[in-house]
């Protein structure tokens, strides 16, 4: 196949024209394999040559790329010096933050040290991936602010990073996966809660993860659209635990971010489990009050992939009950399901409401100064 | 119509594509084993420029577990979201009825014919002795 690409000439619009957004999930990559190794100890390149990586996941990265387009990316969005998609913050910078006006990107980068057997390793290759995000990306560009990975599997070492990390101004959020050893309201991630409310910072819970569990609750699907939207149904499981376990009662000031895996279906999950605790309310006395109260009160959405029904208004119902204020924009960058800003909101929104959406939700939420 | 010489032939050989801007509007000149098209470079859906996309086939199937493999080479894949369209006819295979791409005419024209008109050279010097790219918009 030959395609030709064209000279990256497009990102050159003018920008002062456009509205500033927040894009609150952009995937920063490495751009080798190598490129941890400045911030890893050399006790752990040398566990990564010999041993290599451990996953609860027979494939590390999830059933094998490209995943509809290369590494699951946009197809015009490989860097001109070379590298995977991602990996260059110059053509970040000319692809997505200048021409969208972007004031506030949120990194959160994929593929890191989560999810692995060996706890002492995936504290490590956490931690050397958040010093790489202030190295490479935030340090060289105020607008990016970088999420705390953690080894989520182990609560103690994830809380350990998170309190090392606490007042850095580098980083906004805790960044977990949905799919992991357990669902994530159980005690064994409680210490990264507590460690999260005490910083003050926000748990983003990105869909995807590599805890060994099949990516859909009826077992591995054959095809990658089973998988898309099996990423809802993941993290659905993932809410009604962190609901159910007691984690929003326990830690009342936690805030809670729901990445990448729509948000549609935040109404139904919360009528059910209100249904069914107001029935079965006996066998969780420690959850007190109707599983949406917590939802509403500490439970954000970012924004991308939008539901796109074929009435607008539909859409509109859901956010109306979720709250215009509740709402993170994300693109996704640089992924190929990618929103484009300019696009995903029609007409008919009032300028408050637009204005929370694309950016000061996210500044509130993240603590960025107005 | 306006008619636009895009290229010399000898400039877009069979499995090439180029990119261009005529009359403000982005667009993509194909050479599919000799035959040319045109193609608006913009998706209707976001907004990418489409052309950048590969071009594949057209999977189709009657039932479960039969598949058939058409028009290869024919159809582009959004680089962004992978809608498919026709690079013949513009139409997009997900929603035919609502997102098209708008398909121009693509075809050649002697040296000697450009030069008399009624062309507008975008990017080549056209020589008499050439074969031209023409696109009509």
């Amino acid at each position: 196949m030959n395609i030709q690409f064209r000279e990256n000439t497009e990102a050159a619009s003018p920008l002062t024209t456009k509205t500033a957004i927040a894009d609150c999930d952009i995937h920063p990559a490495r751009a080798t394999r190598t490129e941890l190794y400045p911030y890893l100890a050399k006790r752990w390149q040398h566990h990564l040559e010999v041993y290599g990586v451990h996953a609860y996941q027979g494939m590390m990265e999830g059933p094998p790329y490209p995943k509809a387009q290369p590494n699951a990316s946009r197809r015009d969005a490989y860097p001109p010096e070379g590298g995977p998609q991602g990996s260059s913050l110059s053509f970040m910078q000319k692809q997505l933050l200048d021409p969208n006006n972007v004031q506030l990107g949120v990194l959160n980068p994929l593929n890191t040290g989560q999810g692995i057997r060996n706890h002492e390793l995936s504290a490590a290759l956490c931690s050397a991936i958040n010093d790489w995000q202030i190295d490479k990306w935030t340090s060289r560009d105020k607008r990016l602010k970088a999420s705390i990975v953690v080894g989520n599997e182990d609560g103690l070492s994830a809380a350990a990073e998170i309190r090392e990390r606490a007042g850095d101004k580098n980083f906004v959020q805790v960044l977990l996966l949905s799919r992991n050893v357990e669902p994530l309201g159980q005690r064994r991630y409680w210490p990264i809660y507590q460690a999260a409310e005490e910083a003050g910072l926000p748990v983003g819970v990105h869909a995807f993860g590599f805890g060994g569990n099949p990516i859909t609750p009826s077992g591995w699907p054959s095809y990658y659209l089973e998988e898309m939207v099996g990423h809802s149904q993941c993290q659905q499981s993932a809410l009604a635990s962190l609901v159910l376990e007691g984690v929003f009662e326990r830690f009342p000031k936690l805030k809670m971010v729901m990445i990448e895996a729509g948000f549609g279906w935040a109404p139904s999950l919360a009528w059910r489990l209100d249904k069914a605790w107001q029935r079965l309310r006996s066998e969780v006395p420690h959850v007190k009050r109707p599983p949406s109260e917590y939802i509403r009160e500490q439970v954000w959405w970012t924004t991308q992939p939008m539901e796109d029904p074929e009435r607008r208004e539909d859409l509109f119902d859901v956010i109306n009950w979720i709250g215009w204020d509740r709402l993170l924009f994300a693109t996704d960058y640089p992924h190929w399901d990618y929103d484009e800003p300019s696009r995903v909101l029609p007409a008919g929104v009032s300028e408050a409401n637009r204005e929370a959406f694309y950016l000061g939700n996210a500044k509130k939420l993240y603590g960025i100064a107005a | 119509m306006a008619r636009h010489v895009v290229a010399a032939v000898d400039e877009l050989p069979p499995g090439t594509r180029k990119f261009l801007e005529i009359d403000g509007r982005p667009i993509a000149v194909f050479n599919i084993k000799g035959e040319y098209f045109g193609l608006m470079n913009r998706c209707p859906h976001q907004g990418a420029a489409l052309c950048e996309g590969p071009l594949i086939g057209l999977a189709q199937s009657k039932e479960p577990g039969e598949i058939e493999y058409t028009k290869l080479g024919e159809v582009i894949r959004c680089p962004w979201h992978g809608w498919e369209f026709d690079i013949r006819t513009g139409q997009s295979y997900c929603d035919p009825r609502r997102f098209r791409v708008k398909a121009y005419s693509a075809h050649v024209e002697p040296g000697a014919s450009v030069v008399k008109g009624p062309y507008v050279a975008e990017t080549v010097t056209v020589k008499l002795e050439s074969d031209y790219v023409v696109v009509e918009l």
